[in-house]
């Protein structure tokens, strides 16, 4: 059920948006730390949506944070188009979503997607800007730019930094749990909506998610990890005959992926419990 | 938005809640002053002990020259002390934000200083800087320094980790990071820390006007005292405390006009 299959979407798989290789990423001292991530390996082809899921304390955000330079490596090495974190960080050829919409509350919703104008090093390639209101109304919130944060539902706060996100036009999205904290139809509609900005900016997204719905869902490809320390327990191909409507969570294909999903996650709870 | 704007349209049950509640407040101090009026006349208590309200009413009329001419000195003083002392207190807490050396060397020291009482310093700062408005702003601007550097500290400091990571992804500097986020941020802890400095520093100066001093509300409630003119210290003593409520109740509407963002529910 899941031999690869070429995803129609990500027709052009030749360049690596993402690399991996060997990545370790360890906490604390040589003695007493903690191996967050061991031998890591991947490749997350360009124009890809991939989920990454795995147990909780496996490194998924870890791994995600080594990405986006906000944690140091310890061994091997991470490319974003060709070039290291820390390069790839000044050229903003990466946007990063949290789990919180982590809004400034004194700006409006239209102020705080401006907000990667008005600041960093990064800023001076103007022709990268996409059109802030434009923004607004791909993510849904067409007449709502002058609202202020508290104003707006968690929903509606996390499609604002969504939008904040894209206003450098990002070559690659990096989310972290970013509907994790949101209720379950809110959910649903946010991951619609989700595909429809990925297909409409062909921007590569990696989507961290600890729910396997999700993953399944969205997901091109899935990277699943295992934990203690984390590493690679399988990269598998995820696509389906119909179109991805929240309908395809009905039918046996959709099944019978998430119940490979959850097979792997228990194998890796399992192998956890033994260590 | 539609809310807003009916209650524009039709202010009136609002003006009636605000009268509801403020009227129990005016409804206790005038019941407050009407006893006192009474048990003064009925015992019939010296005015050097305790005088009627009435008595300190007619200082207000018949006194007002004097009460005005030694309000001005003690507003001017409490004002300046405010701003000099908060806006040392602001810089420094900037410092400290930015530099973990300047917090442990200096941090210290200042609780030090807030530990001495005011009224142990004010007779060294006035053989330091003699008998004119120096020692009294220098006064009320110590009295003011201390809440609103360690609240500025605090405030400075209260951005969500999420928010120092995302401007870390966008490569900003600490420069902008002070401008455009610390600084907003901090401004919830700053109000609370100057509505505090706003009345504490009307106390730093009256403070300071009793040592060798001879005009300000502090020089007329010494005078006073000794000359047992208890109806003249007692209006001074409520023309101070009002300079007070209304530095409180001025950087309370401040508040509310640059913290609009803080949360509807404040209304």
């Amino acid at each position: 059920m899941n031999q690869p299959q070429t995803s129609a979407v990500a027709g052009n798989t030749s360049a690596a948006a993402i690399s991996a290789r060997d990545l370790t990423v360890r906490f604390g001292s040589e003695e007493d730390g903690v191996t967050a991530l061991d031998g890591v390996s991947f490749e997350v082809p360009e124009a890809s949506l991939v989920t990454m899921i795995g147990p909780s304390g496996c490194g998924k955000s870890t791994l995600l944070r080594a990405i986006a330079d906000l944690v140091e490596m310890t061994g091997g090495q991470i490319k974003v188009f060709g070039r290291p974190p820390k390069e790839a960080r000044l050229a903003r050829d990466f946007a990063f979503v949290f789990q919180e919409a982590t809004l400034l509350p004194w700006r409006s919703a239209i102020e705080n997607v401006q907000l990667p104008l008005e600041v960093g090093k990064g800023r001076g390639d103007v022709d990268r800007y996409a059109d802030p209101e434009e923004l607004l109304a791909l993510v849904g919130l067409e007449g709502r730019e002058d609202a202020l944060p508290h104003e707006l539902s968690g929903g509606m706060q996390q499609r604002v930094s969504i939008a904040r996100a894209l206003i450098c036009k990002p070559r690659v999205l990096l989310m972290d749990e970013p509907f994790g904290a949101l209720d379950e139809i809110t959910r649903d509609k946010l991951n619609e909506e989700l595909l429809r900005i990925w297909r409409e900016t062909r921007t590569t997204i990696m989507f961290v998610t600890h729910s396997v719905p999700e993953a399944a869902f969205l997901g091109q490809k899935c990277l699943v990890l295992s934990s203690h320390p984390g590493r690679v327990s399988e990269f598998l191909e995820v696509s389906y005959a119909a179109e991805r409507t929240l309908k395809i969570r009905d039918t046996l294909e959709f099944v019978q992926i998430t119940g490979h999903l959850r097979a792997l996650l228990e194998d890796a709870e399992r192998l956890r419990m033994v260590k | 938005m539609n809310a807003v704007e009916a209650r524009k349209q039709n202010p009136k049950p609002r003006r009636n809640l605000a009268w509801r509640s403020r009227l129990p407040p005016i409804a206790t101090a005038l019941c407050i002053l009407l006893g006192w009026q009474l048990i003064v006349a009925g015992f019939g208590i010296p005015t050097y002990i305790a005088p009627s309200p009435i008595q300190v009413a007619q200082v207000f009329i018949e006194r007002y020259d004097v009460l005005w001419i030694n309000f001005l000195p003690t507003l001017f003083e409490a004002a300046a002390g405010f701003v000099v002392g908060n806006t040392i207190a602001v810089v420094l807490a900037v410092w400290f934000v930015h530099s973990r050396f300047a917090e442990r060397a200096f941090y210290p020291i200042a609780v030090f200083i807030n530990t001495i009482p005011i009224i142990a310093i004010a007779p060294i700062l006035v053989l330091m800087l003699g008998n004119g408005y120096a020692p009294k702003i220098v006064i009320a601007a110590l009295i003011c320094f201390f809440p609103t550097l360690v609240n500025m500290v605090r405030g400075l400091k209260a951005v969500s980790p999420q928010m120092l990571e995302l401007l870390r992804i966008l490569s900003a500097s600490d420069r902008e990071i002070l401008f455009k986020i610390r600084l907003q941020s901090s401004l919830p802890f700053l109000f609370a820390a100057l509505k505090i400095a706003s009345t504490t520093c009307v106390i730093g100066a009256i403070v300071g006007e009793w040592i060798g001093s001879n005009y300000g509300l502090g020089s007329l409630i010494i005078e006073a005292t000794y000359n047992f003119r208890a109806p003249m210290l007692y209006a001074t003593v409520i023309l101070g405390a009002s300079l007070a409520v209304a530095g409180f109740v001025m950087t309370s509407i401040v508040e509310r006009r640059v913290l609009k963002w803080k949360s509807s529910a404040v209304y």
